[in-house]
């Protein structure tokens, strides 16, 4: 046998594996007891906050890749607030916050500043929410894509304006309860528009690297935020993360949630690399819709419809066709898998 | 060297001078002449180490600049009209943030109705959103605020507007003396921040403040500007022992020193304004002029002084505090503080109607007769404006105002004199 071995992970239904069991150069980063602890404890984010989670590996990924020169783009939002009431920064990392719309056009001014002044060993990562991503600062976003700007941008998409109060967002699911959305009368909820896919979006720039990742699979972020890092040019990312708060879930379940949203087919895990798709994550067990939707109260009108006095089975069926659509779409199911779940 | 150009591209070589670092450029009417210009240079390889960034809005043009000048780099930007209020938020985050970045507005009016030409209306707009604001009377002066803008911007670590009025100075050609680039390197010294996102000592800025400091940090911006009022003419004379020309300063006065009647106004107006007070001297009037070229930080005391021996002062004005009148003369009123000398209020020149010597040697006339309204609008056509207010009082559909207005004037030209 040449080459190294190949990892065997023995385990069935999840990705974990004990570091112990792999080489330590592959070793998870945050397993490493020098790790950059770049988004440090003691912050004020909810419990069970999947934000803080992902911000937290990403960004010690990116320091990691980096070898410590990473500069740091915020925008306003939960991982702002939360990490910063002055002097009490949580934050391990040269961090400037500027406006709520702008995070990614900062960030390409930080760029520009480090190429000018000759330090192009510093990398930028821009950050921030679904909102201060996909609806408010989409227009800075697009034009940081489109010039291809040294930035790695990561949008931590928790699917509303969780720092207001759970708002709508584009990001929001059709159905979802939100304080904008409420569940009364006859279509209780947020409705059910075209959607607003970002990554595709960004893929359709044309620009280096896009990837999904959710904090279900620490390891899967860990790798593609490495794997930005390995490229010049404009990145995005695009990180599923649970709230609580928002999302009427246990602060013990972010991880299960986040688990099921891909597992249900809602939360598709690609990457992406020139505009054209490269890798994907296959579901492992799918489940169906119902499942994941039950375990949130933003859906809890979906089965005690108090209009249909019971499951509201038309707009449950039409958030299954949204997941069969993008399993479809991003082959999440091979002849293998489809065989087991048939079986 | 003596040059004969147009206002914008002497900025844009002024600016170069600089050895701005970063640029983010976003076309905008009156201004676009200036990044424009800019951008020959970068691309050309005359103007070196520097990053020109064609920016998809100018909400983005003012973050990138912030993102750069956080980084220590010099940062430009140049904006108008609608474009300083698209970028407003982040206007006040620059100063806010306490960033040293410099950029011309190219003095235009605000739509609706949408209008390409001067007033001041799109800098009054933000003249609270901590920038220094400085106007400049000529190209000249244009030329020579620049590079004052950035020295007295990375001293202070604060953000400077200079304002040129849109195309009666940014699409001017005139004789333009431009430094040499040993004389601008010799009066302003590479930009030393005083805050800088390195990653080799990583620090936070922009951090959540509460009512424990806010107040505190706002007041430091105003503190910055009161410490702008002794560095502006330290500046200005460091500037004329350098280049041998008067340029910038707080306020610049003309024929002053006797006057009854002082007339105050900021940008290229006052050379209008100077033509009449000279033909009405020649009639014996003791009327004099002050060129107002710091807006913010205000020179109340500066202003004061100047105007003590004054029965009268007239304020022409290029924008209109919708409600109430004048900003300028609202400010100018804290500054005398003396209710014996009477103030007249002229709101002239909006949306690029042309102020000239006629309309204004009746306006200074009536005054001195006391015969002008406190509030007086130049050359505005009562006749029109009282024909609209008839026709909504008649009417309930009375259709969209400007259209009425101007289908009353007969045509876009008809107002022109």
């Amino acid at each position: 046998m040449s080459g190294p071995q190949r990892v065997k992970f023995y385990q069935t239904g999840t990705f974990t594996v004990g570091n112990r069991l792999l080489d330590i150069s592959v070793r998870s980063i945050q397993s490493d007891a020098d790790r950059h602890n770049s988004l440090n404890s003691g912050h004020r984010a909810c419990q069970g906050c999947g934000e803080a989670l992902g911000a937290r590996y990403a960004l010690d990924a990116a320091m990691h890749a980096a070898r410590g020169q990473l500069v740091v783009a915020n925008a306003t939002g939960c991982l702002e607030v939360f990490s910063t009431p002055y002097p009490e920064s949580s934050w391990r990392v040269a961090w400037l916050h500027s406006l709520f719309a702008n995070a990614s056009s900062v960030a390409t001014g930080m760029a520009a500043a480090m190429k000018v002044k000759g330090r192009t060993d510093v990398r930028v990562v821009a950050q921030g929410g679904d909102g201060g991503t996909v609806d408010i600062g989409f227009g800075c976003l697009s034009g940081m894509f489109e010039r291809n700007d040294d930035v790695l941008y990561i949008c931590y998409d928790n699917e509303a304006y969780m720092n207001t109060g759970v708002q709508r967002s584009s990001a929001t699911p059709p159905a979802a309860r939100t304080a904008t959305t409420p569940a009364v009368g006859p279509e209780p909820g947020n409705v059910f528009g075209q959607g607003k896919n970002v990554p595709l979006i960004a893929m359709a720039h044309g620009i280096p690297y896009v990837a999904t990742a959710s904090v279900a699979d620490l390891r899967d972020l860990e790798y593609k935020v490495a794997r930005a890092m390995e490229f010049r040019g404009a990145r995005y990312m695009h990180v599923h993360v649970p709230c609580p708060l928002g999302w009427g879930t246990p602060t013990s379940d972010t991880i299960k949630v986040a688990r099921m949203a891909v597992e249900c087919g809602l939360f598709p895990i690609v990457e992406a690399e020139y505009g054209e798709i490269i890798g994907r994550r296959e579901l492992r067990q799918r489940i169906p819709v119902d499942d994941y939707l039950r375990t949130q109260s933003r859906f809890a009108h979906l089965f005690s419809s108090r209009h249909l006095g019971g499951r509201d089975e038309a707009r449950i069926a039409q958030m299954q066709a949204i997941a069969d659509r993008n399993i479809a779409r991003f082959g999440l199911m091979s002849a293998r898998t489809a065989e087991k779940v048939n079986a | 060297m003596l040059k004969q150009c147009e206002g914008s591209v002497a900025i844009a070589e002024a600016v170069a001078l600089c050895r701005p670092e970063v640029i983010c450029a976003y076309p905008i009417t009156p201004q676009t002449h200036i990044v424009e210009g800019l951008g020959s240079l970068v691309k050309s390889g005359a103007l070196t180490n520097c990053e020109y960034i064609n920016v998809e809005s100018e909400f983005a043009a003012m973050s990138v600049a912030i993102g750069a000048s956080a980084c220590g780099a010099r940062s430009y930007t140049a904006t108008a009209s609608q474009g300083i209020l698209f970028m407003a938020e982040a206007v006040y985050n620059a100063s806010g943030l306490g960033l040293p970045i410099v950029m011309t507005v190219g003095n235009r009016a605000i739509g609706a109705p949408i209008n390409i030409w001067n007033d001041h209306t799109d800098s009054m707009a933000l003249r609270d959103a901590g920038w220094i604001q400085i106007f400049a009377e000529t190209n000249q002066e244009a030329v020579d605020l620049h590079i004052q803008a950035f020295k007295l911007a990375e001293a202070l670590s604060m953000p400077v507007m200079v304002c040129v009025d849109g195309f009666i100075l940014t699409h001017a050609y005139e004789r333009v003396d431009v430094p040499s680039q040993a004389d601008v390197d010799a009066y302003l010294p590479p930009y030393e921040p005083r805050q800088v996102i390195d990653p080799d000592e990583p620090v936070t800025i922009g951090a959540m403040v509460g009512p424990e400091a806010y107040m505190e940090v706002r007041y430091l911006a105003h503190a910055k500007q009161m410490q702008a009022l002794e560095l502006i003419p330290e500046l200005a004379a460091e500037f004329k022992a350098k280049f041998q020309r008067d340029s910038g300063g707080l306020i610049r006065t003309y024929r002053t020193e006797d006057a009854e009647t002082i007339v105050v106004a900021l940008g290229s107006v006052n050379g209008t304004i100077k033509d009449v007070v000279d033909a009405m001297r020649a009639d014996g009037v003791r009327i004099g002029a002050v060129s107002l070229i710091s807006f913010r930080p205000f020179p109340s005391q500066a202003l004061h002084d100047a105007l003590a021996h004054a029965k009268r002062v007239i304020t022409i004005e290029k924008s209109l505090s919708v409600g109430i009148g004048g900003n300028v003369s609202h400010n100018l009123r804290m500054a005398i503080q003396n209710p014996q000398v009477r103030m007249y209020t002229v709101i002239a020149g909006l949306g690029g109607r042309a102020v000239t010597r006629v309309s204004l040697d009746r306006v200074f006339r009536e005054a001195m007769d006391d015969r002008l309204e406190p509030l007086h609008f130049l050359d505005l056509n009562h006749e029109i404006v009282d024909r609209q207010l008839e026709r909504e009082r008649l009417v309930r559909r009375s259709g969209p105002v400007a259209e009425s207005v101007l289908r009353d004037v007969g045509g876009v030209t008809a107002g022109i004199k």
